[in-house]
């Protein structure tokens, strides 16, 4: 596989987003491996600034696009494909994020690369080898990547932030922007999930997932929250479920949130929940499955029916 | 109008399981339909209950195993589906991306459908790239993780929300014909009715071989190989209460009480 790296930073609503570091961190791992440098591209939005903060330590050049203001997908897939025809990196590596996932795979269509997503390592002597997940992190899988050229999109929080001050080259890269395919317009954002309380306050959480079946049981759960003096909250199918209400939803795409206590119930721990409370200081984890990926970050943990647990639990409070 | 449902069988893993080769040994594997997939068919099949001569069309790659998951789909209100299999699909370990592309490509051009719908993931190989790579393959405009949709059918344009990470939600206009990655609580998918699933065993379920669809082997291959699988060490050091339901209560009791929790 040949050597440069070209990673592509994601930023929102005028900030860098915490995976942009991260790839760096990943970018400068693979391009160390390949022998090559490591690019990176900054898309859209206030470049300049962006790219003075993402002059860290082993980035070797940052190219700058000036192209809108926020993320568009058809903008970036044609100016990612730019980049790659001018640099030819052995590898594209790209955030497995939302916005990640709503270009990646179009850019490995368009520059015909093979794909590989949600990387959580790699190495590469020879070839390259990437380590993923399936089956909801109960097992873990290693590709093989057998060719010249490579996509990749690595999993955010998996590689630590880039720190230092770099010495990279910062250059503005011209991209030629075919107007008539861009196809999608970005009309706004919206925050969600505002209401009656707010999660992320909470110094204890207890928190219910898809073990609990069905919407009557979530009386056992709130119970025992009501019980200990502490807020209910929950996994994404709870409120998918419409159970609760989404202000209550602990994850990627719900609030993070770092109580002193978290007491997973029934929840299995699948990434997308786990970055949102990972950071918590003490978790406990109920579940009947000893092998539930959420074992892994708990610190405390009973493997056993939560409707004989969470009761029993309960009354002991009452 | 046509709407084409991509809808993959996934395997769901029991609690103890045991690896064999490449594979999850078969007797700790439930089969399901795709979760995500689930409400992208609901998502279809409202668009057709709302306006007039809708067509949902679901399209699976999988073997005839998948067929009992495909019945589900048309029990809950597809038309017709479509299920391409053979044996160098049956014989590949890994079917990636690209060859996906390649085929639900194919597919498209003997339907010409005006949307195409497909869930933002698989729950078990949780590539999270057919959709998207699939509508640049075919020249459609796209959108990922699609959790709100209003479709003007009149001027061709699909209003939606997109689900960003940290409850924020972004409101795009996207051009049809499109391919939507669709997220979960978009809606509420409908349980089959009897009534559905006695309807659903007299539609037709077309399988075709990559003959069929103008296609040889050579689409199954891949310059990606899947060379292991194995159980994730694990990183847990966590403290492992044991004894019955009342036992391990009162230890969690007991701990909360010294952390102060429960004595307001
Ligand atoms: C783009 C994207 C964003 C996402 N964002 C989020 C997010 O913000 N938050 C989020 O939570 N998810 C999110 N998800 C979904 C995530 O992938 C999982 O599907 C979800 O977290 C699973 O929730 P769960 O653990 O409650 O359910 P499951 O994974 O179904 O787990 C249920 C658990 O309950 C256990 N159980 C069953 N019965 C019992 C019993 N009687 N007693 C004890 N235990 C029992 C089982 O062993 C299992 O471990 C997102 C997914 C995507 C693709």
């Amino acid at each position: 596989m040949s050597g440069d790296v070209l990673a592509i930073t994601e930023h929102r609503r005028g900030d860098l987003r915490d995976v942009s570091y991260e790839l760096i961190a990943a970018g400068r791992q693979l391009a160390d491996a390949l022998g090559g440098d490591l690019h990176l591209a900054v898309i859209s939005g206030e470049v300049s600034d962006f790219a003075d903060q993402l002059n860290r330590d082993g980035v070797d050049a940052i190219h700058t696009v000036d192209e809108g203001e926020e993320f568009n997908h058809d903008v970036y897939t044609q100016v990612i494909t730019q980049l790659y025809d001018e640099l030819q990196p052995g590898a594209v590596v790209m955030p497995n994020s939302v916005n990640g996932l709503d270009y990646a795979p179009a850019v490995a269509n368009r520059l015909d690369l093979p794909l590989v997503t949600d990387a959580i390592d790699f190495s590469a002597d020879g070839t390259l080898s990437v380590t993923r997940e399936q089956y909801g992190s109960k097992v873990e899988t290693t590709v093989e990547v057998d060719a010249d050229h490579v996509a990749l999109t690595i999993r955010p929080g998996e590689w630590p932030a880039a720190e230092g001050t770099g010495e990279a080259e910062i250059a503005a890269f011209d991209a030629t922007i075919d107007e008539s395919a861009v196809k999608s317009t970005v009309t706004g954002f919206e925050e969600v999930g505002g209401g009656d309380v707010d999660i992320t306050e909470a110094d204890i959480l207890v928190s219910v997932g898809r073990g609990i079946k069905e919407e009557e049981n979530i009386e056992l759960v709130q119970a025992l929250a009501d019980a200990l003096g502490a807020t209910l909250s929950s996994s994404r199918p709870i409120v998918d479920n419409g159970w609760l209400p989404k202000n209550r939803q602990v994850g990627q795409s719900g609030k993070v949130v770092t109580p002193d206590v978290y007491i997973a119930i029934g929840i299995s721990g699948a990434v997308q929940h786990v970055a949102g409370m990972k950071g918590s200081d003490t978790i406990i984890a109920i579940n009947t499955d000893p092998n539930a990926p959420i074992f892994d970050i708990a610190d405390y943990g009973i493997v056993d029916d939560l409707f004989d647990v969470v009761p029993a639990l309960t009354e002991q409070f009452e | 109008m046509k709407v084409l449902v991509t809808v993959k069988e996934v395997a769901e893993v029991e609690d103890e399981f045991e690896i064999d080769g490449l594979k999850i040994d078969e007797r700790y594997l439930d089969y399901d339909l795709n979760e995500w997939d689930d409400y992208a068919v609901e998502e279809g099949v409202q668009i057709a209950e709302e306006n007039d001569d809708v067509e949902v069309v679901t399209v699976t790659i999988g073997p005839e195993r998948a067929e009992e998951t495909i019945r589900m789909a048309l029990a809950k209100g597809a038309d017709r589906a479509i299920r391409v299999w053979d044996d160098s699909l049956e014989a590949a370990d890994f079917i990636d991306v690209a060859t996906k592309t390649d085929i639900l490509a194919a597919v498209v051009e003997e339907e010409q459908p005006d949307l195409i719908l497909s869930g933002v993931q698989a729950g078990d190989d949780a590539f999270g790239a057919t959709g998207v790579s699939l509508a640049d393959a075919i020249g459609f405009e796209w959108a990922a993780v699609v959790n709100a949709l209003d479709l003007d059918v009149e001027s061709g344009v699909a209003h939606l929300r997109r689900e960003l990470e940290g409850g924020i939600e972004e409101l795009a206009d996207v051009e049809i014909p499109a391919v939507l990655t669709i997220q979960t609580g978009i809606n509420e998918p409908r349980y089959a009715s009897l009534r559905g699933i006695r309807q659903a065993q007299s539609k037709e379920i077309a399988p075709k071989s990559l003959g069929d669809l103008g296609l040889d082997a050579s689409v199954t291959e891949s310059e990606i190989t899947l060379t292991s699988m194995y159980e994730p060490e694990s990183e847990s050091d966590a403290t492992i209460w044991e004894g019955s339901a009342d036992e391990t209560a009162g230890k969690l009791a007991e701990f909360l009480r010294d952390k102060g929790v429960g004595q307001a």
